[in-house]
């Protein structure tokens, strides 16, 4: 275990809302690799992988309205890690997990986060899953993060995955994986903004697997500057089931965004849905909060705030 | 007191000059109401766009409470009392209602209680309004009166409306026209209303048609109305007149 400072504290409050590095409930901060901080509860136990980097966390049946946080922050510059983290939900639990990873790099050189998590939700359980990606520093060093996230919902299960990556990631890759079992519900919010010459590339994959499923992707993306993103949203209906996927971008500057969504059915009864939009700020937009009082660079930090919330 | 001296508002393209406003002079005394009625393409909204700072004029000035406002932005007249409602107000994907009008009233976080109040005076029912998005789930006569809310909330000296009416039912229609007859009977504001609508028109203190980008006929609701109704406002419809070809 090692001490938390006001750098790591005011990370973890970005990324995981400790303030103080403390929450209520279970708890791993992982920091530089190490594991700073933790606390395990009754229902809720997180033990520590022997064969490869990560932690196992187990939820018992029936755990009701407990959270669990398992942040991770990067202090070191030059820190590169990959780390494996595999949940296990037992039936009929209902548990907000809150994830994200914070860089703070004041050196020259890359540091890398790449975050495997694996769910494995039981029948009828419900997890609300939250993650942030965020960096800052005034080095010259990249800071990269490549989460992927691959869950498996097992019939009646129900996942609900809020993504955001909020600024300061210079280079991310993004991958995700959600398979719905009989009557299985996924909803999936991603939230991202991209400036500089950021680079993010964002793979989605839900596969509606069982009988009576639904699945419903919400990304909604703002790249300015240099920055270049690309989205590549799939849904496959494999059995009488509803998905729905709406991708909105803005883009701004010299940016770059490319959208290339796929619907697959394989079955007469999967209704799926695609909607997807690129387009600037409408200039009518501005011109109604200038008319409220703004400035023009109030009006768009404020529709770029509410079209991220 | 809002005044207006020889306004003009031009577009020039290869085939020439486009007077879209041309040498408009009018003045709006403190407390009344104006209403700026006349045939599509007349240039009314084009007038209302140049007092809001909407559009630069290409001639003459624009002057609000003794200022020349001529050249300040559309930030700087909002701040110093002038609203404007869009005749098709703008979507914001992720802006709630009541955000939209705690930008309007200026304060940080507008009391519940106060937006509400504004949401029931353009004949919405609050509760179920309030905490939705300003997207593309309301309809267009929704998004209209939400828009005149904002300007309400405002709490500006002169309100200009374009086209408050357009979109919206009958009942809404009713209890917006009451809320203006409130507005206007307290004399607080003044009010600039551009409107096809007889009830709207019969609020006004002073009726302007603008035609062809200029004010063809100025006067009280008594003397303008009855032209307007006899069609006397666009020499092209009048009978007997040939289409060039």
């Amino acid at each position: 275990m090692s001490e938390l400072n006001s750098v790591d504290t005011a990370l973890l409050e970005t990324i995981a809302d400790m303030p103080g590095g403390k929450a209520a409930g279970a708890y791993n901060i992982r920091k530089d690799s190490g594991c700073a901080s933790r606390m395990t509860t009754e229902n809720i136990d997180i033990r520590t992988k022997e064969d490869k980097p990560g932690i196992d966390i187990l939820i018992r049946a029936g755990t009701k309205n407990e959270t669990c946080h398992i942040p991770v922050i990067i202090t070191k510059s030059g820190l590169t890690e990959t780390v494996y983290n595999d949940f296990y939900v037992g039936e009929d639990s209902d548990v907000t997990i809150i994830a994200g990873c914070g860089i703070h790099n004041c050196g020259e050189d890359v540091s890398q986060h790449d975050g495997v998590h694996t769910f494995h939700i039981g029948k009828r359980a419900r997890v609300a899953y939250v993650e942030k990606h965020y960096g800052e520093g005034d080095g010259s060093g990249r800071n990269v993060m490549n989460p992927q996230t691959v869950v498996y919902l097992e019939e009646g299960a129900f996942f609900k995955m809020d993504t955001a990556q909020i600024r300061g990631i210079d280079s991310t890759r993004r991958d995700t994986k959600i398979v719905c079992g009989p009557g299985a519900e996924t909803v999936v919010t991603e939230r991202l903004q991209t400036h500089g010459e950021q680079q993010a590339e964002s793979n989605m994959e839900i596969v509606l697997d069982g009988p009576d499923s639904r699945g419903r992707v919400i990304s909604r993306s703002v790249a300015q500057e240099h920055s270049r993103q690309i989205f590549y949203p799939r849904m496959t209906g494999n059995a009488k089931c509803f998905g729905h996927v709406q991708c909105d971008s803005i883009i701004m500057d010299s940016a770059k965004i490319t959208s290339i969504p796929s619907l697959t059915a394989n079955n007469t009864d999967a209704e799926l849905i695609h909607e997807a939009a690129i387009g600037k700020i409408a200039g009518d937009q501005l011109l109604k909060l200038q008319t409220l009082g703004l400035t023009a660079e109030e009006a768009e930090d404020r529709i770029l705030k509410g079209f991220l919330a | 007191m809002l005044e207006l001296q020889h306004l003009s508002y031009s577009v020039s393209s290869p085939e020439g000059t486009n007077e879209i406003v041309n040498d408009v002079s009018l003045t709006v005394p403190d407390g009344t109401l104006l209403v700026l009625t006349g045939p599509n393409g007349g240039g009314k909204t084009t007038l209302a766009k140049l007092i809001m700072g909407l559009a630069e004029p290409t001639e003459g000035t624009v002057v609000w409470n003794g200022e020349d406002i001529t050249h300040l932005s559309i930030t700087e007249r909002a701040k110093r009392g002038i609203s404007y409602g869009f005749q098709q107000p703008p979507r914001f994907k992720g802006i709630k209602v009541k955000d939209l009008l705690s930008i309007a009233s200026g304060k940080r976080l507008l009391r519940r209680s106060e937006a509400c109040e504004y949401l029931t005076r353009v004949g919405l029912c609050a509760a179920d309004y309030i905490d939705r998005e300003v997207d593309t789930s309301l309809s267009g006569g929704e998004v209209k009166r939400i828009e005149i809310a904002t300007v309400l909330a405002r709490e500006s000296g002169l309100l200009i409306l374009d086209e408050p009416e357009a979109g919206i039912d009958l009942w809404s229609f009713s209890r917006l026209t009451e809320t203006f007859r409130q507005l206007h009977e307290k004399r607080e504001r003044s009010m600039i209303i551009i409107s096809h609508q007889e009830r709207i028109i019969s609020l006004a203190d002073e009726i302007a048609v603008v035609d062809h980008g200029r004010i063809a006929k100025k006067g009280s609701a008594a003397e303008v109305f009855p032209s307007i109704m006899a069609g006397t406002g666009s020499e092209c419809l009048k009978e007997g007149t040939v289409c060039p070809n």
